[in-house]
């Protein structure tokens, strides 16, 4: 027997799981059991309560609706992944999913699951910030919505009030033509990486860069937006200067260090990984305006 | 009070009943409720592999279920796949082309690949290593493993 003891619910609906958070003590909600249920198993965490949200229907679903991509919290990442929709209209997110733990652990784990549990280098993460999404929160008192760049307090800590439930995201996709990228460095296939760097890419007429969106995680609790960079790149002919005057600016970020890994070593992976996602995402950019 | 509930589980086409402390593992549930010590178990926190089943025919971590979310649901593990003493295909090709050797990660990959090939009945080796990416071995270095796993895709197709 690995986890503590605790009291296991499974409601059926959103409605019912809220009233459990409120008024449980000490509950904790379980979605894919990716990254809480080995937390249970080390006793890192030990919920009295434990809220599967795994019988909440309502909880998954997935549309392309106009220029938005609509995703409930319980959406797998499975799903996401082999979503042909998805491979069309946010490759980006396709790419990122393919470096996200194993088939066996995408085939359990979520979206919501991903985002709330936060980890600093999460691919879903990253390219939530990249495209900007909106979370829908609910509780027993209501609903809000909070946009992606408030929910990251600390590391691996949200916005999310103790009787909160993130119930879906609405993540606007990329605008048609924009060239993509999905860059990471990783010990190994499959683990979380140590930096990554996702790219959005528009040229003009003349083959400049009308408008480039970059985030970049690993360095802090959060990914990063780097608004200098975004600013810097338009106007820009897509190329190795432009590329490298983006890259020598990531690498002076500020950088946290840990038992593994250097900040040195972070800002020199963020140097790099920059230089390679915006020339992918400028090349599939030409690509689209030629094709 | 330890929390219990009676939970029923179709597993390798056997319905199983038990009363489970919540708190249970699917692996821990078919290793000790159910004494199918086919899935093993290595690191139990999702890294290795070994415990890898198919619930509703989907790959997934026995150690990252609890035994009551497979309430109602199809489990196969291992078990399911020789017919007595007579090796299914894909481990045949195991045996055939040295695909283990202390044999403790098996049980996993042979479930991983199990819904592998199902879906991608003619794989090439890049998909079947990104796929092995999740199941650890110390043992073969992978090379038989993956050369097992495209003989065994060729004998599935009929062409052995
Ligand atoms: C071997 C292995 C490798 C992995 N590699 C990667 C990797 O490379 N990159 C990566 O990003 N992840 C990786 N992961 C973790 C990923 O698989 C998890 O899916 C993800 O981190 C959590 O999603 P989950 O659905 O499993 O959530 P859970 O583990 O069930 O929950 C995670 C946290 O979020 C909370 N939570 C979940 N849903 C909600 C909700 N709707 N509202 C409020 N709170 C909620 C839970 O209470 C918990 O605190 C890996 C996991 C394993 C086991
Ligand atoms: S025991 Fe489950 S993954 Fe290692
Ligand atoms: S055969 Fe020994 S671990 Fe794979």
């Amino acid at each position: 027997m690995k986890p503590a003891p605790f009291v296991y619910h499974d409601p059926r609906t959103v409605a019912e799981a809220c009233d459990l958070l409120a008024t449980r003590e000490n509950a904790r909600v379980l979605a894919g059991g990716q990254s809480l249920m080995p937390m249970m198993n080390f006793r890192y965490a030990m919920p009295d309560h434990l809220i599967d949200l795994n019988r909440v229907d309502e909880l998954a679903y997935l549309r392309c609706e106009g220029e938005v991509l609509r995703v409930g919290a319980m959406t797998r990442q499975r799903d996401l992944e082999f979503s042909p929709e998805v491979g069309k209209r946010c490759p980006v997110l396709r790419e990122a999913l393919s470096h996200v733990g194993h088939r066996q652990t995408r085939n359990r784990g979520t979206l919501g699951g991903s985002l709330c549990h936060l980890d600093p280098s999460a691919e879903l993460v990253n390219v939530a910030a990249l495209l900007g999404g909106t979370l829908h929160v609910v509780s027993k008192g209501g609903a809000r919505d909070i946009p992606f760049a408030e929910f990251a307090v600390a590391y691996m800590t949200t916005s999310l009030q103790p009787d909160e439930l993130l119930a879906g995201a609405t993540l606007p996709l990329p605008a048609r033509g924009r060239g993509h990228a999905f860059a990471e460095f990783a010990r190994r296939h499959g683990d979380f990486a140590i930096v990554a760097c996702s790219a959005l890419i528009g040229l003009d007429r003349d083959g400049r860069i009308a408008d480039a969106a970059v985030a970049l995680s690993g360095l802090g609790h959060a990914p990063v937006r780097p608004a200098s960079i975004e600013r810097a790149l338009r106007g820009e002919k897509p190329g190795a200067a432009a590329f490298k005057a983006a890259a020598a600016e990531a690498g002076g970020f500020d950088a946290v260090a840990d038992a593994y890994v250097t900040a040195a070593y972070r800002r020199h992976l963020a140097r790099v990984l920059v230089y390679r996602a915006l020339e992918q995402a400028s090349m599939r950019a030409l690509e689209a305006g030629n094709g | 009070m330890a929390d219990t509930r009676t939970i029923t589980v179709t597993v390798n086409g056997r319905v199983c009943s038990r009363e489970v402390e919540t708190r249970l593992t699917l692996a821990d549930f078919l290793r000790h409720e159910l004494n199918l010590t086919g899935t093993h178990v290595g690191c139990e926190h999702g890294v290795c592999g070994a415990c890898t089943v198919l619930v509703g025919g989907v790959s997934a971590r026995a150690c990252l279920m609890l035994a009551v979310q497979c309430d109602g649901r199809e489990v196969a593990t291992v078990e399911s796949l020789a017919d007595g003493d007579e090796l299914n295909p894909l481990q045949q090709a195991f045996r055939d082309n040295h695909g283990l050797q202390c044999g403790f990660c098996t049980p996993g990959i042979l479930m991983t690949l199990t819904e592998f090939l199902r879906d991608h009945p003619d794989p090439g080796e890049a998909e079947v290593r990104d796929v092995l990416s999740g199941n650890l071995c110390r043992c073969t270095g992978y090379q038989a493993i993956v050369a097992a796993t495209l003989d065994a895709a060729k004998r599935m197709r009929g062409g052995a």
